[in-house]
């Protein structure tokens, strides 16, 4: 009815008295939304000479788009290593709860595991999207085993892998299917990673550096192949160095391809960074900056041991530590709501 | 004396006495009602005459003169203009078979009275419902969501915030595969709607209306024009400084096209305008300073901010200022809207 119908008969909404989070700032608009989709108000209106059904006041509140994590090993007691018969249960539970923290899609992520469990685990969940049902699913982020033994961090040693023809045959014998990868963390040190990245890039999976000693250049060369993310900045790489900044430099490395980002998560809980670093990075690079929660099986529980992967994590108060090693292994378990301010 | 004769107020003193063609006249009282315009009911002071005679005089607050609305700044100048609009509207209660049409600038001089418009519609004073509007001009060629596009602007100044129907509006369209067919098309809505009942405008500093540029016909209609160099190089401004992307033709509205509306109101904002608005209303007739033609029309007003007046003559300024007190009477609030 509000329409000439010459596009659909569907209700239109009109969300008044909002924030809406927009090309990075916030502006003061009504967000118009027919069907799920959102419109352009000024089309809708001398084109389809189309108002709205029903108009919401939003109180001033904040519009944003869904967070997407890109980096989260479990949580509610659900670990994604696991090599368990119904990874899809578990999946669904965390993509159901994390919901209710402004995640509307997420790559579960896996550590270092033996290539039993990726062979396991991996088949068994496609890409999908979310609702209101859950979060949707972007694939998996495999974070190993192909990472430098010297900034393991909380990864089992005795699971590291190197690659031996930097081939595709090295990373099918690993994980077995590549099918529902989103990305994959190496150490671009490692021989003959160039060829691996390249291969993985052309599959479209996300080339992310992490758990590295590479040097600037190192990784540079595995931009140049294709690579694009790194893993929790500042995290297990080698720190700034005025001489060699490592994969840090990479936020202001003028040997990246014209065109391309290169985009670095950050658990942003003040304990795996300082906020004096972060603060630095963001100014350094402002549109590569991509939050990520890394949380782990403990996350939304009580204080008690969980596994992640094949370790035995302890939560003490509001910190976790790998089973008898001390900081600076710990990992935070908290939620989402306190990186993001 | 006549009945509806047109009087020329000033007050003398602060008594009650007014003054028409030398006779001293007293105010016997005054009555107000929404329907009637203002009316007073006067006796001529004679002392020769006892018995003094009565004369109702319908003084309408719409003289027939043209009216030159003297504010301090562009704030004060916006907000006269916008409760004029509001006011005219409210009275002309428009409903479902009554619009009330309505022709609109775009620019930065109407800006302050778009907010205020805005304002008293979110303040429930004011509804848009069966309003028409017609705008003045648009681009030839620019693309519709172009965001220097006049539609771009209407919608984000004006439309987006408040009650009004798109099928209400009317702005022309600089894409049309005939161009001059959307002219005469567009005149034949304006017929269609009944004709305009107050078209709101601005001024050129070249004293231009709508584009109708130095050399227009006064009696020209909405046509295709081609722009002259001196407002490009204005315009180039919102299109990044780069003189190559400003259109070069626009569709607008004639002069004669203006003059066909039952009242025009003018809004003359800043000191770069005041040579324009001396030629326009000091000056005679002429078609190189197209305003000027609304010295021939019954109704019109001319709002403006102290800088506006800059070139006028002195007398001129102190004329007007001095009928203030009556002009702003019709941007009171009306009875109905007071609590």
């Amino acid at each position: 009815m509000p329409s000439n119908k010459s596009v659909s008969d569907a209700p239109i909404s009109q969300f008044t008295n909002c924030r809406i989070l927009r090309e990075h700032t916030l502006q003061r608009e009504d967000l118009w939304v027919r069907e799920g989709k959102i419109l352009d108000p000024e089309k809708l209106f001398f084109d389809e000479q189309g108002y709205a059904d029903q108009q919401v006041d939003c109180e001033a509140s904040i519009i944003a788009p869904g967070f997407i994590d890109v980096q989260i090993n479990g949580g509610y007691g659900v670990d994604f290593s696991q090599p368990s018969e119904d990874v899809t249960a578990g999946v669904s539970l965390v993509a159901k709860k994390i919901l209710e923290h402004g995640v509307t899609s997420f790559c579960p992520t896996l550590v270092t595991s033996p290539p039993a469990v990726y062979h396991k685990v991996l088949p068994q969940i496609k890409v999908h999207d979310g609702g209101p049902h859950g979060a949707g699913f972007l694939g998996f982020h495999l974070e190993g085993p192909f990472i430098s033994l010297e900034k393991k961090g909380a990864h089992p040693e005795r699971y590291l892998r190197t690659f031996r023809s930097g081939g595709i045959e090295d990373l099918m014998e690993a994980y077995g299917s590549l099918d529902n990868v989103a990305m994959v963390t190496l150490a671009p040190e490692l021989p003959r990673s160039q060829s691996v990245v390249r291969e993985l890039c052309q599959r479209g999976i996300t080339v992310s550096l992490g758990h590295s000693v590479a040097n600037l250049s190192q990784a540079e060369d595995a931009v140049q192949h294709g690579a694009s993310f790194i893993t929790h900045l500042f995290n297990a790489m080698l720190p700034f160095h005025h001489r060699d900044p490592g994969i840090v430099g990479l936020l202001t490395s003028d040997q990246i391809p014209a065109g391309r980002t290169v985009f670095y998560g950050m658990i942003a809980d003040g304990i795996h960074t300082n906020p004096a670093a972060l603060r630095i990075a963001h100014r350094a690079h402002p549109s590569g900056l991509v939050l990520v929660t890394d949380a782990i099986t403990a996350m939304g529980l009580p204080p008690g041991h969980h596994t992640l992967g094949q370790q035995v994590i302890e939560i003490q108060g509001l910190h976790a530590y790998v089973t008898g090693l001390p900081l600076p292994y710990s990992r935070r378990w908290l939620i989402n709501d306190e990186f993001v301010s | 004396m006549n009945i509806q004769t047109t009087l020329q107020i000033s007050l003398k003193t602060s008594t009650q006495w007014w003054q028409y063609q030398n006779h001293a006249v007293e105010i016997l009282f005054l009555s107000r009602n929404e329907e009637a315009d203002q009316s007073w009911l006067v006796r001529p002071r004679r002392s020769h005459d006892p018995s003094g005679l009565l004369f109702l005089f319908r003084l309408t607050a719409e003289d027939r003169t043209m009216k030159l609305i003297i504010l301090n700044d562009y704030d004060q100048a916006s907000e006269w203009a916008a409760k004029y609009i509001r006011n005219k509207i409210l009275h002309f209660k428009p409903g479902p078979n009554k619009f009330f049409t309505l022709g609109l600038p775009t620019g930065s001089t109407p800006l302050g009275c778009y907010k205020k418009l805005i304002e008293y519609y979110k303040n429930g004073e004011i509804s848009f419902e069966f309003v028409k509007t017609f705008n003045m001009d648009e681009y030839v060629g620019l693309p519709r969501d172009h965001p220097e596009s006049y539609h771009s602007f209407m919608w984000n100044n004006f439309f987006k915030h408040i009650d009004i129907r798109a099928e209400n509006t009317h702005i022309l369209d600089g894409n049309a595969a005939d161009l001059q067919a959307e002219c005469s098309s567009f005149e034949e809505k304006i017929a269609e709607a009944g004709g305009i009942e107050l078209f709101v405008g601005g001024i050129g500093p070249d004293g231009h209306i709508a584009f109708n540029e130095p050399g227009s016909s006064l009696v020209s209609r909405t046509r295709v024009k081609t722009l002259a160099k001196d407002t490009i190089m204005a315009n180039a401004r919102f299109f990044d400084g780069d003189l190559s992307k400003v259109p070069t033709m626009a569709l607008t509205v004639g002069v004669g096209t203006v003059m066909d509306a039952k009242e025009v109101m003018i809004l003359i904002t800043g000191a770069h305008k005041a040579f324009a608005l001396y030629k326009a209303i000091e000056e005679g007739v002429n078609h190189m300073w197209t305003v000027s033609a609304f010295q021939q029309h019954p109704q019109t007003v001319f709002v403006c901010d102290e800088d506006a007046t800059l070139e006028l003559r002195v007398k001129t300024v102190k004329y007007f200022k001095g009928m203030m007190h009556v002009h702003n009477r019709l941007v009171e609030t009306p009875l109905s809207q007071q609590k």
